[in-house]
């Protein structure tokens, strides 16, 4: 593919990376627990960071958060310095996109379906356009239709266009989902477990994607328990044990910390002490 | 049964399952989105015959105008009434009935639908007469007579078949035709599929799901409104009540095809319909309502899906 898939390259000229997504004490309660606690962290213009910790460390409390899904407890997010609208639909016009844990497509609608949907939030035809078929809805579905091939052949799902998404093989609709979050045209992506359940190959595969998004100028946000595939691919890590931060580093800082493998596998005191 | 009355039975049935088709839709799509069964619904087919009845009066009550005058400008201009007042109601039902209780447990809204439904018939029947020329809503209201269709019949060999028949059943197939394009090729109605299926996601892909739950009450209520048009012409009178066991039936078809599934409601009504028709003829016509509600707990028994089946909630 030769034409850019994006546009606009957020990255500055001079090298300088600007904060794209600033996160400042978000703290989410649910009654009585505390999910995430006083969690501050910074994305930078094109950068990947990794967000790790064992299960129920809240990263996707965390993740919602951040998407509008839910409303912080307390704290401060914001994309280019502005605070990211309440709700989440607004949060994807702002430049915010998602992917799920447990995959989640629009399942009885065909993979270039599921890709136009996330165009949309970029469109401005409305429904008496639609039902009139005026020019500027037939123009906006022919580059809706334009945008969505694109983004399969990027993805590399060119072919599986008109399949039904739930017919698709596993590693293919996580790949969808992914190309269906860059349709919304973010400028930073979050992935949630993108590798779960993969082979080793089409992890190989899903890392070698990654930094070719990132290629595109966006910056990435993922969630992963894959350590090999999280320290390969990300700038900086971030390690959230019981909601908190742990260890907020590069990946071989994280890595050589000893906090970081007790909070996986327990102390060996403890171990020995039982 | 000989041959000329199983086909007059077979053009009944169809007449009559279109409008429960036109009606059941409503059901559907409604339920589709937010899993709500819209008791209210029937009304609002009621208020849409009464929308066009009182376009019909505004205008001047008119009884002599030619066919084409009748046909082409009347008659459009009283679905548009129709339509206009009920998918206003509609809205507002989805507003400040519905809505506030989104979220609550699943029994609030339905019990909210039925205060809406009774409201509402009470509404027209206690307040249209009050209306300066309206006529006494407390009984049946004959419906106009719209030049070109009313009274007149098409002879097919030995069966005469009314244009008011022929009316509702075109009725149907254009405003079918008109729901797949909007479903299937425009980006509202492909939101509003993604927004059936995982609602929470539609809104993390920036549809506003309201819109969608707005205009998904606005559909049903549009289709609705004509079907209040067709059933004026094709049975001759309206009534405040009209919409209660319209309503019932159309949710029938809306269960028999599959709830939640549009195709389904469709093929549920024309099977409902034709089912109900030859029920009557070879029985007792007094028991053809007995044989729709038959149908129903058949199917709930039997085949709870549906002919076409049902939308399957399918959150992870």
């Amino acid at each position: 593919m030769s034409a850019p898939v994006f546009a606009s390259g957020a990255t500055k000229p001079g090298g300088e990376r600007g904060v794209l997504l600033e996160a400042r004490d978000v703290t989410m309660r649910f009654g009585g627990l505390t999910a995430v606690k006083q969690v501050s962290l910074q994305v930078h213009d094109g950068e990947i960071v990794g967000l790790i910790g064992p299960n129920g460390a809240g990263k996707t409390t965390f993740f919602n958060c951040l998407t509008g899904l839910y409303k912080p407890t307390s704290g401060q997010v914001t994309l280019r310095g502005d605070v990211l609208p309440p709700k989440p639909r607004d949060v994807v016009k702002a430049g915010v996109a998602r992917t799920f844990q447990n995959i989640r497509l629009f399942h009885n609608m065909t993979a270039m379906e599921n890709v136009m949907v996330g165009t949309y939030c970029r469109t401005k035809a409305n429904v008496i356009d639609a039902i009139f078929r005026l020019p500027r809805h037939r123009r906006e579905e022919k580059a809706s239709t334009a945008r969505a091939g694109e983004l399969l052949a990027f993805v590399g799902l060119a072919d599986k266009a008109n399949t039904l998404s739930r017919n698709l093989p596993y590693g293919d609709q996580r790949r969808l989902e992914i190309a269906r979050a860059l349709a919304t045209d973010p400028s930073l992506l979050l992935l949630d477990e993108p590798t779960a359940g993969m082979n080793p190959n089409e992890t190989r595969d899903a890392e070698d994607l990654i930094f070719r998004i990132r290629d595109l100028g966006l910056a990435i946000l993922v969630i992963e328990h894959d350590m090999r595939f999280i320290f390969n691919l990300c700038d900086r890590v971030l390690c959230l044990v019981q909601g908190e931060v742990l260890i907020d580093g590069t990946g071989d800082e994280v890595q050589n910390d000893p906090r970081v493998i007790e909070a996986y596998l327990g102390s060996p005191q403890a171990e020995a002490g039982d | 049964m000989n041959v000329t009355l199983f086909f007059e039975q077979l053009v009944n049935g169809l007449s009559l399952g279109s409008l429960y088709a036109l009606i059941a839709v409503g059901y559907t799509v409604v339920y589709g989105i937010i899993q709500l069964i819209n008791f209210a619904h029937g009304e609002i087919f009621m208020v849409g015959a009464f929308g066009a009845y009182t376009v019909w009066m505004v205008v001047g009550s008119p009884t002599a105008l030619s066919w084409p005058m009748a046909l082409f400008v009347l008659l459009p201009a009283m679905i548009l009434g129709g339509v206009v007042l009920s998918v206003g109601t509609a809205l507002a039902t989805e507003r400040f009935a519905y809505r506030p209780l989104r979220g609550a447990p699943r029994l609030a809204p339905l019990i909210s639908a039925i205060g809406i439904s009774v409201f509402l018939q009470e509404f027209v029947r206690l307040f249209y007469r009050k209306l300066p020329g309206a006529p006494d809503s407390k009984r049946a209201i004959p419906f106009p007579r719209i030049e070109g269709i009313t009274g007149h019949s098409l002879q097919v060999g030995a069966v005469a078949i009314k244009l008011s028949s022929v009316f509702t059943v075109v009725a149907l197939a254009v405003c079918t035709a008109f729901l797949w394009y909007y479903i299937n090729k425009t980006k509202t109605g492909r939101a509003m599929v993604a927004t059936s299926q995982d609602p929470d996601t539609a809104r993390l892909m920036g549809i506003d799901v309201d819109a969608v739950i707005m205009r998904a009450f606005a559909v049903g209520a549009g289709l609705a409104a004509v079907a209040g048009v067709a059933h004026g012409l094709y049975i001759g009178n309206i009534d405040f009540k009209m919409g209660f066991m319209a309503g019932l039936k159309a949710f029938t078809a809306a269960v028999l095809g599959g709830i939640g599934n549009i195709n389904g409601a469709v093929v549920g009504g024309l099977v409902l319909g034709i089912v109900e028709s030859f029920a009557a003829q070879l029985g007792n016509s007094a028991w053809k309502d007995v044989w729709a509600f038959v149908i129903l707990i058949l199917v709930l028994v039997f085949r709870p899906q549906g002919i076409l089946g049902a939308k399957v909630a399918d959150r992870a």
